[in-house]
């Protein structure tokens, strides 16, 4: 088994995201500083806290955790929507994993989120511009990345739209009067646009009823067959993770609590909290 | 008492026009560079040409000859009031004849001979960011262009291919500027776009509501954006010839003929216009462009 997997997609170093302006108390880093995630004093959130874990070519890492837990932080960072306080993060794609993505130039930061990274928000609203066709959104990162051949990225767009199963008479329509389970097919076609080798997902599911779902989680299973993207996959459901993941990291406060295989985890979770967490599911 | 009393020459101020140049200086020194600037009340409504009028008044001289136009026509009520107040508060000639004139102050088109090396076009802009369309905010916006990060520019036509089968930018269509900054050429139709490109003249832009000034210097590269599959074309003038004076290759207005309902076409430049039917009234006819 863990042959298969030497080599990482995507490598996290010591992660930091605190959201306030932290007072000698916090600074310290010490646990005891700190209620759950926050400084009681200054009042800082911890959203992340030294945070490392790899990722490996071709499978899907679970994070799960309560919400507040850090998950999506994770992934903001990643994606750039947020800047981290401290910390790296290298990508096989990138400079042959030599340089922490990071602190590279924001030129260097474009081309590796429009062409090394697809994101699914959990929320469409971010994830798409409502106001444009399902094809100009899917077609956006091919755009940003410097394709200029307009029936190029249209037959693309077109083929990843049918793909996730958006019938061709709504491929013209902006996607602000699509359901929840069409906006993240959307948003899935859209993320694989520019063939990333890492996909990162946000509680793709959350928020969609229970039938629409099991279509989502097939489909995103069948893409990672099919193309063998590794993929980030955050939920706050174990139930999700269960059926995706091949390894799973637990997180509580901005730190990883367990992590493992996931069939491990769910069987015979080793912390406290991860047994309750798994209890509450059963 | 007479007017030069009642006003400085120019209307404005020795320091508030030494402000405006500044602003423009430094936009001549970064090709489409939006500048930003204290834009000043006026006597006219914002919105009605105050940003080019700024400009305007802050360059002018005892020597200029000044034209004015608004969508091709120097007769109309905004043409004449702006007029009206540069004549007044300066004294100077004003013209209808684009050769002759040193600055013309123009809304939403570019004469149609061609404008020569001394001679400053200033264009009123209503709305001069290109991404705003995309993007709503000013501080996202400022780092698009820092960056060069163009993508949205480029989405909003990509969109209108996908609705409409073509590029439909009825006016307005964003330029490339000196390989760097994306710029709103202001609402011209796209057939004025090409005369931008290495035009001999100076061209500057003022936005007095938005506050924004911005330039085009003289044989400055300006390219329309497009697709390698969709380049790029102005409006097609196939089969169009003015009803005046002739012309084929100009912008024209369609007039609608009241008692036969069919369409006839007049070049929109009116002044270019009335000089070919002089030309063609005093010489023999040349046959219409
Ligand atoms: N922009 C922000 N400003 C302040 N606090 C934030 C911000 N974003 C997230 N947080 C805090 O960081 C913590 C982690 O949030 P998040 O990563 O969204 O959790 P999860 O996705 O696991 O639910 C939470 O306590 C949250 O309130
Ligand atoms: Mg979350
Ligand atoms: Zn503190």
């Amino acid at each position: 088994m863990a042959a298969e997997y030497d080599v990482s997609a995507l490598r996290v170093e010591g992660l930091w995201k605190w959201f306030g302006p932290r007072c000698p108390r916090c600074s310290t880093g010490r646990e005891e500083a700190l209620e759950r995630n926050y400084c009681p004093d200054c009042g800082t959130v911890y959203a992340l806290r030294d945070l490392s874990f790899r990722l490996f070519e071709g499978e899907v890492l679970g994070v799960v955790g309560e919400s507040g837990s850090g998950k999506s932080t994770i992934l903001n960072c990643l994606y750039y929507d947020m800047e981290p306080s401290a910390g790296a993060a290298y990508l096989s794609s990138f400079e042959g994993g030599e340089s922490d993505v990071f602190s590279v130039s924001a030129q260097a930061k474009r081309t590796v989120r429009n062409t090394l990274l697809g994101k699914v928000y959990q929320n469409a609203l971010l994830g798409l511009k409502m106001g444009f066709s399902s094809i100009s959104n899917v077609a956006e990162k091919l755009i940003a990345s410097g394709d200029r051949n307009a029936s190029r990225m249209e037959a693309r767009a077109v083929e990843l739209l049918g793909h996730v199963n958006i019938p061709p008479y709504r491929m013209r329509e902006n996607p602000e009067f699509f359901s929840g389970g069409m906006q993240q097919r959307v948003q899935i076609a859209k993320a694989l646009s520019n063939n990333p080798p890492v996909l990162l997902l946000d509680e793709v599911t959350t928020g969609l009823d229970l039938s629409v779902q099991a279509k989502v989680l097939d489909l995103v299973k069948q893409i990672q067959r099919e193309l063998g993207i590794s993929m980030l996959l955050v939920s706050h459901d174990l139930g999700v993770v269960r059926m995706l993941a091949d390894r799973t990291v637990v997180m509580l406060n901005g730190k990883v609590v367990e992590a493992g295989l996931t069939d491990q985890i769910l069987e015979d979770p080793q912390e406290p909290y991860t047994q309750e967490l798994v209890h509450s599911m059963l | 008492m007479n007017r030069e009393r009642l006003y400085n020459f120019a209307f404005f101020d020795e320091g508030s026009k030494r402000e405006v140049r500044r602003a423009i200086l430094k936009a001549v020194a970064i090709p489409g560079y939006q500048v930003p600037f204290a834009s000043r009340e006026m006597p006219i409504a914002r919105g009605w040409g105050t940003g080019g009028l700024q400009i305007t008044l802050s360059l002018v001289g005892k020597e200029d000859v000044i034209k004015v136009i608004d969508q091709g026509a120097d007769e109309s009520v905004n043409a004449v009031s702006i007029k009206r107040l540069v004549v007044g508060t300066t004294g100077i000639r004003t013209t209808d004849d684009a050769r002759e004139a040193t600055i013309i102050q123009s809304r939403h088109r570019i004469p149609e001979f061609p404008l020569a090396r001394g001679q400053i076009l200033v264009l009123q802009v209503p709305m001069p960011e290109p991404l705003r369309f995309v993007e709503s905010s000013e501080y996202a916006t400022k780092r698009l262009h820092a960056e060069k990060e163009y993508s949205g520019a480029y989405l909003a036509l990509f969109e209108e291919i996908m609705k409409y089968g073509r590029v439909a930018t009825g006016a307005d269509h964003p330029v490339l500027v000196h390989d760097r900054y994306v710029m709103a050429p202001s609402p011209i139709p796209r057939f004025d776009n090409p005369k931008m490109m290495r035009c001999e003249a100076l061209i500057l832009l003022g936005a007095g509501r938005e506050k924004k000034i911005y330039a085009v210097p003289p044989f400055t590269k300006v390219a329309s954006l497009d697709f390698e599959d969709h380049p790029f074309e102005v409006e097609s003038l196939e089969g169009r010839r003015c009803r005046r004076c002739g012309a084929r290759e100009v912008f024209m207005d369609e007039i609608i003929d009241d008692a036969s309902g069919g369409a006839e076409y007049q070049c929109n430049d009116a002044s270019y216009c009335a000089s070919r039917t002089r030309a063609r009234a005093g010489a023999p006819a040349s046959g219409g462009g």
